[in-house]
């Protein structure tokens, strides 16, 4: 089996709002995949449907062969020590330390001696370069850091997959680019699959083997950095050079601004 | 039309917001606790129940030096302050206790409790617990319902427990109320079972309601800051009028029929 996640054919809704309409999305084992899309369109809530905390209304969604939809709470549980999530925000417990941060999972899921955690968070903490702030509190960390020690967590438990949900978003140049190294390293020598959810289209198109674009409830495009680059679809264009009007509207739907300014309609 | 309308849709968000928190509750105390829990457990009972100690007791304080006040000067037209031990005790043990423990735990525990939780959402650690396989319910939830089930009672006896000692400094110290009889005439009026343990019974009942409140609103907020600061603000409202109206109930089944 090749694919570690597979969507088949998956519609999700929220209240009367269809956030996807049936889309198919597979994620071959060992590469980083990226799922790019303009803000709003659902790009999260995606990366919480692999991870069982929402449940689609239509369709299948796999994970190692296994179906997250109809898996039962401790199967789910199960699964998830096996994929881990890099949230936007870091997530971070705030009333522990760095140090306590990363090793959270470890003491929550296995039973190795105090001695072995600290070995163990030490060098996933050497691996994104924060083994001297280990004993900081997340409030004394800037943004990056608190990412890159938020991604110690996530490697703490050697996931099979792990997910980034906008990496990139607000970060200055220099952790940027720590960050798109960080992410491809990882996924080398952890031997890891990676997702990577995020609107930052250069970036990603240096890192990710494939590329899922998503708009419009559905996917707009697929395929390589390459193909994706010379794809012929003015939306993909629309979205990789950023202009501000075309397939995506700048206009949120309404009225003629006539009809709204002179038609006595309030 | 439009009036039946929203009747029935805020009934059913009154419903269904009754039946997400059942199912929360029970949620996180339907696992059998961990020796870790017991440890998060130990720790919650220290953040709500130890921090609220000073205001506990000072509130208890100055309850009852107020009662001896109020009362001595009632009582001592009839030559009855005698009896201001058992009335100072009785109101304390049986009302003021319990319900000026509660809603003072509301407001200073409760409501650190919502906002602790809601922020705890809106910075995503819970859905990060959830996707280490951690539950939130279990890791989050149930030790801070059960440090409010522990620490209530024991504050309510203490807020009691200071009242009649301040009831002692304002009625025997500075009134001359005679010793001997502000504990004697307690002691023989206090019954064990109808007035203490009816006392800690109510404070058990308004912890529950309290904290489950207070962990709630925090866990079903809107993740936003308005979300959070309307959370907080309920939970000091509802659990006050909940503890309030509650109160009158289990007073009329306690002491109502005699």
């Amino acid at each position: 089996m090749d694919n570690l996640v597979e969507i088949d054919n998956m519609t999700f809704r929220r209240v009367d709002r269809v956030i996807y309409d049936g889309i198919s999305l597979h994620v071959p084992k060992g590469k980083i995949t990226a799922v790019m899309g303009p803000s709003g369109i659902g790009k999260t809530t995606l990366l919480k449907l692999i991870g069982g905390q929402l449940t689609p209304d239509a369709g299948d969604i796999c994970f190692a062969g296994d179906s997250v939809v109809s898996m039962s709470r401790s199967q789910l549980y199960k699964a998830r020590r096996r994929m881990s999530m890099l949230f936007q925000s870091g997530a971070l417990f705030t009333d522990m330390s760095v140090f306590d941060n990363v090793a959270f999972p470890l003491r929550e899921h296995t039973r190795l001696s105090e001695d072995v955690i600290a070995t163990i968070v030490a060098l996933k903490l050497q691996a994104v370069g924060l083994r001297g702030a280990a004993s900081l509190m997340p409030s004394e960390l800037s943004g990056g850091m608190a990412r890159r020690a938020a991604l110690a967590r996530a490697i703490a438990l050697d996931p099979d997959l792990i997910m980034y949900d906008e990496p990139f978003a607000g970060q200055d140049p220099i952790s940027m680019g720590v960050l798109v190294k960080l992410i491809r390293e990882l996924n080398d020598a952890l031997d890891l699959t990676s997702i990577v959810v995020t609107h930052d289209v250069k970036e990603v198109l240096t890192i990710a083997d494939y590329i899922y674009i998503l708009a419009d409830k559905r996917i707009i495009g697929e395929g390589t950095a390459d193909q994706i680059r010379n794809s012929e679809s003015e939306l993909v264009q629309q979205f990789l050079k950023g202009e501000a009007d075309g397939p995506v509207p700048f206009h949120y739907p309404a009225n003629p601004l006539e009809s709204s300014l002179f038609g006595g309609e309030q | 039309m439009k009036f039946l309308q929203s009747v029935g849709a805020n009934t059913l968000a009154k419903v269904s917001a009754a039946g997400r928190a059942a199912l929360m509750l029970f949620g996180a105390l339907a696992a059998v606790p961990k020796a870790k829990n017991i440890r998060l457990t130990i720790r919650q009972v220290y953040v709500v129940g130890v921090q609220s100690l000073l205001i506990i007791i000072v509130s208890g304080l100055f309850i009852g030096m107020v009662m001896a006040l109020q009362g001595y000067t009632i009582l001592v037209d009839y030559g009855a302050e005698g009896s201001l031990g058992p009335m100072v005790a009785l109101s304390l043990l049986r009302e003021l206790g319990p319900v000026v423990t509660a809603l003072l735990f509301a407001g200073r525990a409760g409501s650190a409790l919502t906002a602790e939780i809601g922020l705890m959402k809106a910075t995503e650690q819970l859905s990060s617990l959830e996707m280490m396989a951690v539950d939130p319910l279990r890791r989050v939830v149930a030790p801070r319902f059960w440090a409010g089930m522990i620490s209530m009672p024991m504050l309510a006896l203490i807020f009691s427990a200071v009242g009649i000692l301040g009831g002692h400094l304002v009625g025997v110290d500075w009134l001359g109320v005679d010793a001997g009889s502000y504990w004697s005439i307690m002691q023989s009026t206090v019954d064990w079972d109808k007035d203490v343990v009816n006392g800690i019974i109510k404070s058990l009942v308004f912890a529950l309601v309290v904290t489950w409140i207070a962990i709630f609103k925090g866990y079903d907020s809107i993740p936003t800051s308005e979300g959070i600061s309307k959370a907080t603000t309920e939970t000091v409202v509802f659990s006050s009028l909940a503890v309030l109206g509650l109160d009158f109930v289990l007073t009329a089944l306690m002491f109502g029929i005699e």
